[in-house]
């Protein structure tokens, strides 16, 4: 636990030096003006898909010999596209996604605790509703 | 107190791919709106939902990488990051200021939104409030945000990521260009 504690350490810090809890460094990034954002998502998936292919030629197994426990999302596109449009609109208005949304907190920007309580009332609506929607 | 420059996109990016990758070498996942879900069931909202009834306890770790990273926004901020704003694109903050966004340029986030002025104006309360709901419900029905679809799900070449990631432009674009501009100024 204290090393999961270090790592979302290094994850606070590194989102935080990069700007990228900055709701400035998220309209740029709507508004196609920087390569900044591009750059950091980019970079980051390039090398997650260097280490996901090494790791799968040289059968790397998680601690303790398990299977690295990697996303396999179920087939299909509606809940994919209409939830992440949705998330998207909220990733602009309030330039924060979930993570920024905690880090920023963290930062000292604290009138993004109410952004944390409607992401909290999101959730709880989905959880309401989720029979009714495309998935 | 030290005084760091921000850092680029390519020490930025890699830094959260070395992140992702120790969480799956020790047996965990990359994916924080997951949290969102476990932080309701804790909060008793099984009551209303089975989506809210499941083993949240399995998931607490991912509480503690939480907690983690707002200790290192605390830290970044206050100790590391020299004080300053954003080196935003001057045709980003033209924009921004045209919609009545006075500090855009010369800040590191909008005082409006985030500063302390923010608590006497219940419109900026109401669009953190809103713009967070979405943010909720938008990632648990895409079942994803960012380090779940776009870092981890494109890392492994996955086709629904890739429709998630559209999505989330699909819906940051339309709020920047055709919502906020007409929003921003009330605030």
């Amino acid at each position: 636990m204290p090393f999961i504690f270090l790592l979302g350490l290094v994850f606070g810090i590194t989102l935080t030096m990069g700007e990228v809890i900055s709701w400035f460094r998220i309209q740029e990034m709507f508004h196609f003006d920087s390569f900044h954002m591009y750059g950091v998502i980019g970079a980051a998936i390039a090398l997650g898909i260097l280490f996901n292919v090494i790791a799968k030629r040289a059968g790397w197994k998680a601690a303790g010999g398990k299977e690295m426990d990697i996303y396999s999302y179920k087939a299909g596109w509606k809940r994919y596209l209409l939830g992440g449009a949705v998330f998207g609109m909220g990733w602009s208005i309030t330039g924060a996604c979930p993570g920024p949304l905690f880090i920023a907190l963290g930062a000292g920007y604290l009138p993004i605790l109410i952004a944390i309580a409607g992401a909290l009332l999101g959730t709880l609506l989905y959880g309401l509703v989720m029979r009714h929607l495309p998935h | 107190m030290l005084s760091f420059d921000p850092w680029s996109w390519y020490i930025t990016g890699p830094l959260i791919s070395l992140v992702m990758a120790t969480l799956l070498l020790i047996g965990r996942r990359f994916g924080i709106s997951s949290n969102l879900r476990t932080m309701c069931s804790i909060a008793g909202a099984g009551k209303w939902s089975d989506y809210f009834r499941f083993d949240w306890k399995a998931q607490s770790w991912n509480l503690v990488f939480i907690a983690g990273t707002l200790a290192g926004g605390a830290i970044a901020r206050f100790l590391l990051l020299k004080p300053g704003p954003v080196d935003l694109n001057p045709d980003t903050a033209s924009a921004l200021r045209e919609m009545g966004v006075e500090d855009a340029g010369v800040a590191f986030a909008p005082e409006i939104l985030f500063g302390s002025e923010a608590w006497s104006h219940p419109l900026s309360l109401l669009t953190l409030l809103l713009g967070g709901a979405l943010v909720g419900f938008g990632t648990r029905w895409a079942n994803g945000c960012t380090s779940g679809h776009a870092i981890s799900g494109l890392s492994s070449l996955q086709w629904p990521s890739l429709i998630a990631v559209i999505g989330f432009f699909i819906g940051g674009l339309t709020v920047s260009h055709l919502i906020l501009p007409i929003w921003l100024p009330l605030l």
